[in-house]
């Protein structure tokens, strides 16, 4: 069920919602989480329907707020989407000075005694935790690598970290840190150095070598390849090289001393599986926040580039 | 030595097995077909099951590595939860072999054995091993024995792990358990050794222990001075199709009662475990388990069926008895239920209802947590006559989820109170990350981890439990019948009337 509500307010956009979710039977009940997404009108509709997808595993309101012109005289125009799927919709499109106070219209909207998580599908805010949506929020997600330059972003990331933030950059580093952590989990050599090769401003891999040099302990070199993404990780070891190597964002080959040469599938996830990642667990990523601070403090060992 | 890689506050990243192999016994079976294979493609496709894992299948087929992969390929195509990826069956595919061969023929485990130590040396797996026993009990020894000839058991020969898995029926009275356990048990480790009851790798099961243990709310009234009754069902619309030659002698308590809603009895009414380690809640499940007192009167309080042609869901349905495969004159009951007593200060007094049937009118699984009335209401007797008792009803399948029935007022001018429910699904069931029980279970194995799998002291209990009522039956009279469609026989239902209570509604 689809409502349009051009230039309305808060209230009464909450007034039926409610309508809505009774005529629906009460939907509400089951509801997990907010789910708060801060973007302009060119990500809204991927961003809307990822979410909607990840909210079949995590049953949820998702909120919208759109910018649109920041010149024009303020107005909320609001959209309500009431699905079969465990979740319901809002889609809230600020224009002028509300764009800054959009806080303020969603605030009325979130089910109450639940969760906020808000999440930037575009460049984020320098800050998450500081932004107007990111107050509302205990988990925040950014996405470094939606912004144009992405170590910046990082960096500033790390500068305004509060528990509670992470980033998609880091979620897409989940499925190789889970290879590494268990390749390690078998006997093997002292560990001296290790390396990450990705193409170059690829901020996953600047986030795992981070974490692989604040963890190990060794300087950690990074490598610039063509891609696509991260395309392989090597520990240098007393006894020989544990590399696994994905050169075609797919298929992987993890390769150690003196043992046959052992295929992986490897795929470069899709927003869905990350944002269902992320909503999985809504308290604080620490291990992140460790990584993002061994990134800013040049954790990778002075001169390894 | 220390992985500096994991840290428990890292969440995000899952146990991976070592480098190992499954070797399925029994790859033709349905179970193998839905279940297993599927669940195999799609622990890969999580990223769960480690570089280099091989899955042997050995069986009297004619077939290559390449007809069991295709056999493989296509269980994976009609029943994996995910969806399908090349890269993710080139991982499963790449290390698929296959054994031809009889059960009693030691050259075909010899063969098996050459197969393995290739898959060491060519895929790296490490000595690693999982033999999963999906086949008929009476095969049990023949394949362990076998195993143990081949040299394939010994948990020092070579490096790397050894273990065997193995299905219910875990024997089918004492007797016969302890002969399995014996014989399990001269060839494996007891802490070799996973028993699979796949309800306890389901998500819900999982979840009645985090409601009781992370909630505030339930532990007060979990208890005898709250808790009026517990209902226990597992329903099945579904006759025992071609299960007839397992079936017939078998019959429903057996086949459902004594493993999976003893267990769900034992999760329900346990104390809390200190910690979730196997030691801990094994232990407090043999501790409840061992207090479980039968009727006295065991006439009164048992109830047997058998389902008679009828009509279910809409459709004309043949009689057990008319079944292919059956005796005319058998006497396996398709339905079980039982009053069960359980011996504890936070029990005592307290009747836990057990009842499981075949053609029955729904599928349906429940715990169903009955409080008393309220010692006294304050309103007039006609306000309240709607009101029953209050209920937590954890719903295990399908439509996962649980809901708490209360009373509430009816809306209008008058004080009227009626029966509301409240209701939680965690829209999980029709995820792709919500896993398969047997998923679960699967990897559990391959890591070693034991907490979910029913120690043998658990069967032996439980058989105690169940023996005393088969030879019960086995000496008086017959099944009841009940119509196919209709909610069992009456025998079960004039058990509840004479506690002065009702089964609640299939």
């Amino acid at each position: 069920m689809m409502i349009d509500l051009p230039d309305t307010t808060a209230s009464a956009v909450r007034t039926e919602l409610v309508r809505a979710s009774q005529r629906l039977g009460g939907l509400t009940t089951g509801m997990v989480l907010n789910l708060i997404i801060a973007t302009d009108e060119s990500k809204q509709h991927d961003a809307v329907r990822a979410a909607s997808q990840a909210g079949r595993e995590h049953p949820c309101r998702i909120i919208g707020v759109v910018a649109r012109d920041p010149k024009a005289a303020p107005r909320l125009d609001a959209e309500i989407m009431v699905g079969e799927d465990a979740f319901q919709m809002v889609v809230l499109r600020c224009y002028g000075e509300l764009i800054d106070h959009a806080d303020s219209v969603v605030e009325p909207l979130l089910v109450p005694d639940t969760p906020v998580v808000t999440w930037w599908p575009g460049a984020p805010p320098e800050a998450p935790a500081m932004a107007p949506l990111g107050t509302l929020a205990q988990r925040r997600i950014s996405d470094s690598a939606a912004s144009e330059r992405p170590e910046q972003t990082l960096a500033h990331l790390a500068a305004g970290y509060r528990p509670g933030d992470t980033d998609l950059a880091w979620g897409r580093t989940t499925t190789w840190r889970s290879l590494l952590a268990a390749a390690l989990d078998r006997p093997h050599g002292d560990i001296t150095a290790a390396a990450v090769g990705a193409e170059a401003g690829n901020p996953s891999a600047e986030l795992m070598a981070a974490w692989l040099s604040d963890r190990l302990g060794v300087p950690v070199r990074r490598d610039v390849s063509d891609g696509p993404g991260v395309t392989c990780v090597i520990f240098v070891t007393s006894d020989g090289e544990i590399e696994l190597s994905r050169p075609d964002g797919r298929n992987a080959m993890l390769s150690r001393p003196g043992e046959p040469d052992r295929y992986v599938a490897l795929h470069r996830r899709d927003t869905v599986e990350l944002l269902g990642e992320e909503l999985r667990r809504l308290d604080p990523d620490e291990v992140y926040g460790e990584a993002l601070a061994a990134l800013a403090a040049g954790g990778r060992a002075a001169g390894a580039r | 030595m220390i992985n500096p890689l994991r840290d428990p506050r890292d969440r995000r990243i899952p146990r991976i097995a070592e480098p190992s192999v499954l070797v399925l016994f029994g790859v033709t079976g349905d179970l193998a077909r839905k279940k297993l294979l599927p669940a195999i493609y799609d622990l890969a496709n999580r990223g769960l099951l480690p570089p280099g894992f091989s899955l042997v299948g050995f069986a009297r087929r004619d077939w290559t590595d390449q007809d069991f992969a295709q056999v493989t390929y296509e269980a994976v195509r009609q029943h994996a939860r995910a969806k399908f990826r090349d890269e993710v069956w080139r991982q499963v595919s790449d290390g698929v072999r296959f054994v031809a061969g009889e059960f009693a023929d030691a050259a075909a485990f010899g063969h098996l054995a050459e197969t393995l130590t290739k898959l060491d040396a060519e895929r790296g797996t490490g000595g690693n091993r999982a033999y999963y026993l999906s086949v008929p009990p009476r095969q049990f020894p023949v394949v362990v024995r076998q195993l143990e000839q081949a040299g394939l058991s010994d948990q020092h020969a070579a490096p790397g792990w050894r273990r065997v898995v193995v299905e219910k029926p875990f024997g089918h009275d004492l007797a016969s358990a302890r002969e399995l356990n014996d014989l399990l048990g001269s060839v494996f480790p007891h802490h070799s050794v996973f028993r699979i009851d796949h309800y306890l790798g389901k998500e819900t099961v999982q979840n009645l222990l985090a409601l009781r243990f992370a909630n505030t709310l339930f532990e007060p009234i979990w208890n005898r001075r709250y808790v009026d009754h517990v209902q226990i069902t597992m329903a099945e619309d579904i006759g025992i199709g071609s299960r007839a030659g397992y079936y017939d002698g078998i019959g429903a308590a057996r086949d459902v009662m004594q493993n999976h809603l003893v267990q769900l009895l034992a999760l329900t009414a346990m104390e809390e475990p200190v910690s979730f380690d196997a030691d801990a809640l094994r232990g407090e499940k043999e501790k409840v388990l061992s207090a479980v007192r039968l009727p006295a009167d065991l006439a009164e309080g048992t109830a047997r069926g058998q389902y008679t042609t009828g009509w279910q869901g809409g459709v004309p349905v043949s009689g057990f008895l008319d079944e292919d495969g059956i005796a005319a004159g058998s006497v396996t009951e398709t339905y079980a239920a039982v009053r069960l007593g359980i011996d504890t200060r936070r029990w005592a007094g307290v009747p836990f209802y057990l009842r499981t049937g075949k053609r029955l009118p729904t599928r349906m699984t429940e715990i169903a947590v009955i409080f008393q009335r309220a010692p006294h209401l304050p309103f007039d007797a006609t306000d309240a006559r709607e009101l029953g008792q209050n209920a937590l009803v954890i719903r295990v399948q399908p439509d996962e989820g649980v809901t708490l029935r209360f009373g509430s007022k009816v809306p209008g001018s008058a004080m009227e109170v009626r029966d509301v429910n409240m209701d939680f699904a965690y829209g999980e069931s029709f995820t792709e990350s919500s896993p398969e029980a047997y998923e679960r279970l699967l990897l559990d194995v391959l890591i070693g981890d034991p907490p979910l799998f029913p120690r043998h002291e658990e069967v032996e209990l439980s058989w105690k439990i169940l023996d005393p009522i088969e030879d019960f039956w086995a000496a008086h009279g017959r099944p009841e019948q009940y119509p196919a469609g209709s909610s069992g026989p009456p025998g079960a239902a004039a058990m509840m009337a004479r506690d002065g209570r009702a089964w609640r509604r299939l």
